[in-house]
């Protein structure tokens, strides 16, 4: 699965960062069918974390309510150096992670 | 007159309006075939002065814009992200990547859309971008082709398509492409479909003006491929044109049928000028 990433390269202690994530994902709602009439299965990124220097600092459950290619942001105080990691899965079972490095300065 | 009103009624009322077009000084009745000569000189007037292009994003609402401005969450970009990944990683039984031949995207690939669809030598004939990819897929990778609007075949595509963001469109038209031409523009320019109308009626006279929800464009390929939200995907130019064919309920060409690529470079040229602005955002 494809996702892009962003945050800042390095920020000043105490300083509140954007963090923004778009995973490129068709959300299936489980409410359409095929031309055959058939359902197709629900299949959304049903869980994403973020984890900042090993301490999990954002979830979101999404359901199918979500638009196709997710697109999330949320704001964190820049602490220490370190890993932000994202993980995910959809309902598939399919699982994608990235990791971004920020140097914390100050 | 008992076929277009059947036309009209079979249409419903998605396309009804066009039929009544405004009236415009010079521009004969909608009834009575288009005033578009069939032997235009190859270096003809273009049908919307160069002067007056304005791309596809002009006519979509300011939130739409912003969020096609918005290198980040411009969703098409994940295509381009996809197209980078592909592009150096090595594929088909020749184990090369795209980069191995063509190294860096940003220099070599510069300006490349901007000539696209052109006669491939090796082809011997008229392909869009997308061809030109799966021809190197063929050839150059010995792997299979990559199916149309394949989330691949986009993200190449747009990645490709991306080094050329801000260049203007340069296709040129020659006696080997001068057929083709000719066939784009005449398709252009006749009316097909049940609703029986021409892409001029639409994308020459009323651009600008609102069609149920949406405000018809000058109908340029320089956006290409799009992010469409209805699709909730990324699509081709293809795609759209199908689109449109099927919003007149005319008989829908396949992917890569010649009457399609044909157009692309009628619409290509008519847009001769205008900048690159893909990937965007359309409603
Ligand atoms: C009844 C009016 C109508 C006709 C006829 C029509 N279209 Fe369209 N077309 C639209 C509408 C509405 C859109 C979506 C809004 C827009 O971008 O213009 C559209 C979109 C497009 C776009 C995408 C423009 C962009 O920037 O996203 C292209 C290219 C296009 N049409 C080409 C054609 C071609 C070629 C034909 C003839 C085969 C054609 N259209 C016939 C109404 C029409
Ligand atoms: C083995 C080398 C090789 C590989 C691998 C290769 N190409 Fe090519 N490509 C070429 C050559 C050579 C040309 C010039 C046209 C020709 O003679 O076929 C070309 C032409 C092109 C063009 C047309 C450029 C222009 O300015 O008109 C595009 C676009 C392109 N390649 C994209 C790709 C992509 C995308 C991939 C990976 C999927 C790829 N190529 C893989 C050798 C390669």
């Amino acid at each position: 699965m494809v996702a892009r990433i962003q945050v800042p390269k390095e920020a000043k202690r105490g300083e509140l960062i954007a963090v923004r994530i778009a995973i490129q994902h068709p959300m299936e709602t489980g409410f359409r069918f095929d031309h055959s009439g058939k359902p197709i299965p629900k299949n959304v990124v049903n869980t994403l974390t973020c984890s900042y220097g090993g301490v999990e600092i954002f979830r979101a459950e999404m359901g199918s309510g979500i638009s196709a290619n997710p697109y999330l942001q949320f704001y964190t105080r820049a602490t220490a150096s370190g890993e932000l990691v994202f993980e995910w899965v959809d309902d598939a079972g399919e699982r994608g992670s990235e990791r971004v490095a920020i140097t914390v300065t100050g | 007159m008992r076929r277009r009103v059947f036309a009209l009624i079979a249409a419903g009322l998605s396309f009804a309006a066009m039929a009544a077009e405004r009236p415009v000084a010079g521009v004969t009745p909608v009834a009575m075939e288009l005033p578009i000569p069939q032997s235009m000189p190859l270096r003809m007037q273009r049908p919307i002065p160069p002067a007056a292009l304005k791309q596809g994003s002009a006519f979509t609402s300011e939130a739409n814009r912003a969020l096609q401005a918005d290198e980040f969450a411009n969703p098409g970009m994940l295509w381009v992200t996809r197209g980078e990944k592909l592009w150096n990683e090595p594929a088909g039984s020749a184990g090369k990547s795209c980069a191995a031949c063509h190294g860096d995207a940003a220099q070599s690939m510069k300006g490349a859309a901007t000539r696209y669809p052109r006669i491939d030598p090796g082809a011997a004939r008229l392909v869009n971008l997308s061809e030109r990819i799966n021809l190197c897929r063929e050839r150059n990778q010995a792997a299979a082709p990559y199916q149309p609007e394949s989330d691949e075949l986009l993200g190449l595509s747009a990645f490709v398509t991306y080094q050329s963001r801000g260049l203007p469109m340069n296709v040129t038209i020659d006696p080997q492409n001068a057929r083709d031409f000719e066939r784009g523009r005449d398709r252009f320019y006749r009316r097909m479909g049940q609703m029986n109308l021409a892409c001029a009626q639409c994308h020459d006279r009323n651009w600008d003006r609102t069609l149920l929800f949406e405000k018809i464009s000058q109908g340029h390929p320089t956006g290409f491929p799009i992010y469409r939200q209805e699709w909730q995907t990324m699509g081709s130019l293809q795609r759209r044109l199908r689109a449109c064919y099927s919003g007149l309920r005319a008989q829908m060409p396949e992917y890569g049928a010649r009457e399609l690529v044909e157009l692309e470079l009628f619409l290509a040229w008519r847009a001769n000028g205008l900048p690159i602005e893909a990937p965007a955002v359309r409603r």
